[in-house]
């Protein structure tokens, strides 16, 4: 016992790092092999037969990016209440999800998301439209994810990025080609389990640390343990303006500007392609409500622990190295300073330093990502803690990634090939197809990885607004407003997502002016994130207006319609 | 009741109950957090401003009532119907 604590104590963060990676990736790869897709059925939707907690798991884990494990606590801390838009935005669209969507598309019975705008819609237009959308909103978000793959590589098992891009396509391309849905699912259950744990460990003994309670949720709303009878939150206000930042509770974004970015976000999260072709794999409407009712349980669970990290952080750092000189600064801040993600330039060479809001005098650059990364550190817990962070940011970006490339994969090999190419192909052709089209997805996804161009980073965040734009309209109009049309929808979905991206171009990647515009030219204030809500006003409108000059949707249409609205009777999905 | 009417007649529960759910989906978020947040801030719970509070915290907590009350109540209008597979 006394020797293997002694072990224990004595193994550094590298050996714990490549233990526990070691460790949750033999799993995952076990799980592959374990359930290995047969046929398209379970390979699109995993045949069909998922639980309603399973799913619920592999949802939250598709879900929960690298953006939500490792940057979102950050962002939050640096941006304090207006982070916000990114707490609510990113739950509240399971709300829409669970009421307007989820059972209703279930009921339909398809493997796709173009498959219910194509069949309701009664066109391949509006298929090969829905087809063009799904892959420009899951290719801008999967090559985020693959580079996170790779930072987190380098980060922790210290090899370049590439190297570790590679290493993160080989294992997703390992999984989701020969499991198709069915392994995804399962492999996100296990890797749910993993990052929710990595997740709580570290905020559970900072939240003890600093107020003596155990549950973050509660702990940053409580007092500081040193006696002082102070509030945390007071505390850190008080922090922020003495330092001439905005009071961390009331944030520095306009109402309208939060209102809109908040419900791109939900909006768009509900309008996901592949968080909606999570629900074609329970068994019927019942199961899909109560799967999206827990998936967002478990999410929530990190989402409301990550305000309360950003608070612990933002407060440890502060206290750790503002005004204090720089010769004792402890060796986690020397560390990360070799990684680029800390810069500090003493300006006025007085050896001590000054980080402050006014960007004159500020000498401290830190980037988002070290409040969740280094967090274990600045906090000094144990080695491997620090190991459990780094195999939990991993399970994060490797279940996304694989999530958005079936969903790639499906689109090509069964909306575009086995619907309006060849419809002709054999179960094993298309079974093949689907598996090639993963392959090239991977591939592409890993090259823009290695290679970002430029506007990825700033377009990822924008996934949301273009699925809102896009996606969302027309499928709740498909469900909820029997007469609309097929003119209506490809109508509304053209402008929304053009829209979108004109404004997208124009004021978030400056293409059309000399220089980027200033916010002061945003139309009613709205920045490039939040547009998505105005985009999607619009497609409504657009689609409303044109369906009521052109003819109501066949009957066989209007029985469709009729028919999800009822729950019962939903068969197995099938891609006929 | 015809099947037909049976059908339009559970569409309409259904909508009212989408309608009371999601007004408070609305107020609890943008409501609470957003538009009415300056003003609740002004009450404080612990060491919470309540505005705050409800953008950071609360409004997540409901979300996930919301879709379980959600789930009881149409698993109930499902039976009453017979539509419960």
């Amino acid at each position: 016992m006394r020797t293997s604590l002694f072990l224990i104590e004595a193994m550094g963060v590298q050996t714990w790092t490549y233990v526990l990676v070691g460790l949750t990736f033999a799993l995952y790869i076990g799980i592959a092999i374990w359930s290995r897709a047969g046929s398209t059925n379970e390979f699109y939707v995993a045949g069909g037969g998922v639980s309603p907690l399973a799913n619920g798991m592999a949802t939250a884990a598709d879900w929960m990016s690298a953006a939500s494990f490792i940057s979102m606590a950050g962002i939050i801390s640096f941006a304090g209440y207006d982070g916000a838009v990114y707490l609510m935005g990113w739950t509240g669209g399971y709300v829409l999800l669970a009421l307007l969507l989820a059972p209703y598309l279930r009921k339909f019975g398809k493997f796709t998301v173009p498959d219910f705008i194509g069949d309701r819609y009664y066109s391949k237009t509006a298929r090969v439209v829905a087809v063009f959308c799904a892959l420009i909103v899951s290719f801008t978000y999967v090559a985020g994810q693959m580079r996170g793959v790779g930072i987190v590589f380098s980060r922790f098992l210290e090899v370049d990025i590439n190297t570790g891009v590679i290493l993160g396509m080989i294992i997703v391309l390992f999984y989701a080609v020969l499991g198709g849905m069915k392994g995804i699912t399962y492999t996100q259950v296990a890797q749910y389990c993993v990052l929710i744990f990595a997740f709580m460990v570290p905020a559970i003994f900072i939240s003890l640390q600093m107020t003596g309670n155990p549950i973050p949720q509660l702990g940053f709303g409580s007092q500081l343990s040193d006696g002082s009878g102070t509030y945390l939150l007071d505390k850190l206000d008080g922090l922020s303006t003495e330092l001439g930042f905005a009071e961390y509770t009331s944030g520095s974004k306009s109402v309208i500007d939060v209102f809109a970015i908040t419900l791109a976000l939900m909006v768009g999260t509900a309008g996901l392609p592949h968080v909606i072709v999570r629900f074609f794999t329970v068994k019927n409407v019942k199961d899909a409500r109560k799967s999206a009712g827990l998936a967002l349980l478990l999410i929530v669970i990190l989402y409301t622990t990550a305000p309360a990290v950003s608070v612990f952080a933002r407060t440890n750092l502060i206290e750790t190295v503002s005004n204090q000189p720089y010769a004792t600064v402890p060796e986690w801040f020397k560390k990360w300073e070799k990684t680029g993600l800390i810069v500090f330039t003493d300006k006025n060479k007085d050896g001590i330093i000054q980080y402050v809001a006014n960007k004159e005098q500020n000498e401290l650059t830190i980037d988002n990502d070290i409040m969740v990364l280094a967090n274990p550190e600045i906090a000094s817990l144990p080695n491997w803690v620090i190991g459990l962070v780094a195999a939990g940011g991993l399970a994060a970006a490797l279940s996304t990634a694989a999530g958005l490339l079936l969903v790639i994969s499906s689109s090509v090999s069964h909306d575009l090939i086995k619907k309006i190419i060849n419809p002709k192909i054999s179960e094993n052709g298309e079974l093949v197809a689907a598996r090639l089209s993963a392959v090239g997805a991977v591939c592409v996804a890993g090259y823009f990885g290695i290679n970002p161009p430029g506007f990825v980073a700033a377009v990822v965040a924008l996934a949301f607004g273009l699925a809102a734009a896009s996606f969302f309209p027309a499928i709740i109009l498909g469900i909820f407003y029997k007469r609309m049309n097929k003119e209506g929808a490809i109508a509304g979905m053209v402008v929304g997502i053009i829209s979108m991206l004109l404004y997208m171009m124009k004021y978030k990647l400056g293409w059309f002016d000399e220089v980027l515009p200033d916010k002061s030219e945003w139309w009613f204030g709205i920045s490039p994130e939040g547009f998505g809500s105005i985009a999607m006003i619009l497609n409504f409108i657009v689609s409303i207006t044109i369906m009521k000059f052109t003819p109501a949707p066949p009957q066989d249409v209007q029985d469709i319609v009729e028919n999800i609205r009822i729950p019962s009777g939903a068969g197995e999905a099938t891609g006929h | 009741m015809t099947e037909q009417e049976k059908a339009t007649a559970y569409w309409k529960e259904n909508i009212k109950y989408l309608i009371i759910l999601l007004t408070i989906w609305f107020l609890v978020s943008y409501g609470a957090g957003i538009l009415f947040k300056d003003a609740l801030d002004t009450i404080k719970i612990a060491g919470f401003k309540l505005g705050f509070w409800f953008a950071q915290q609360g409004s997540m907590y409901v979300f996930v009532i919301l879709i379980f009350v959600y789930v009881r109540i149409m698993n109930k209008l499902d039976k009453k119907y017979g539509y419960e597979d």
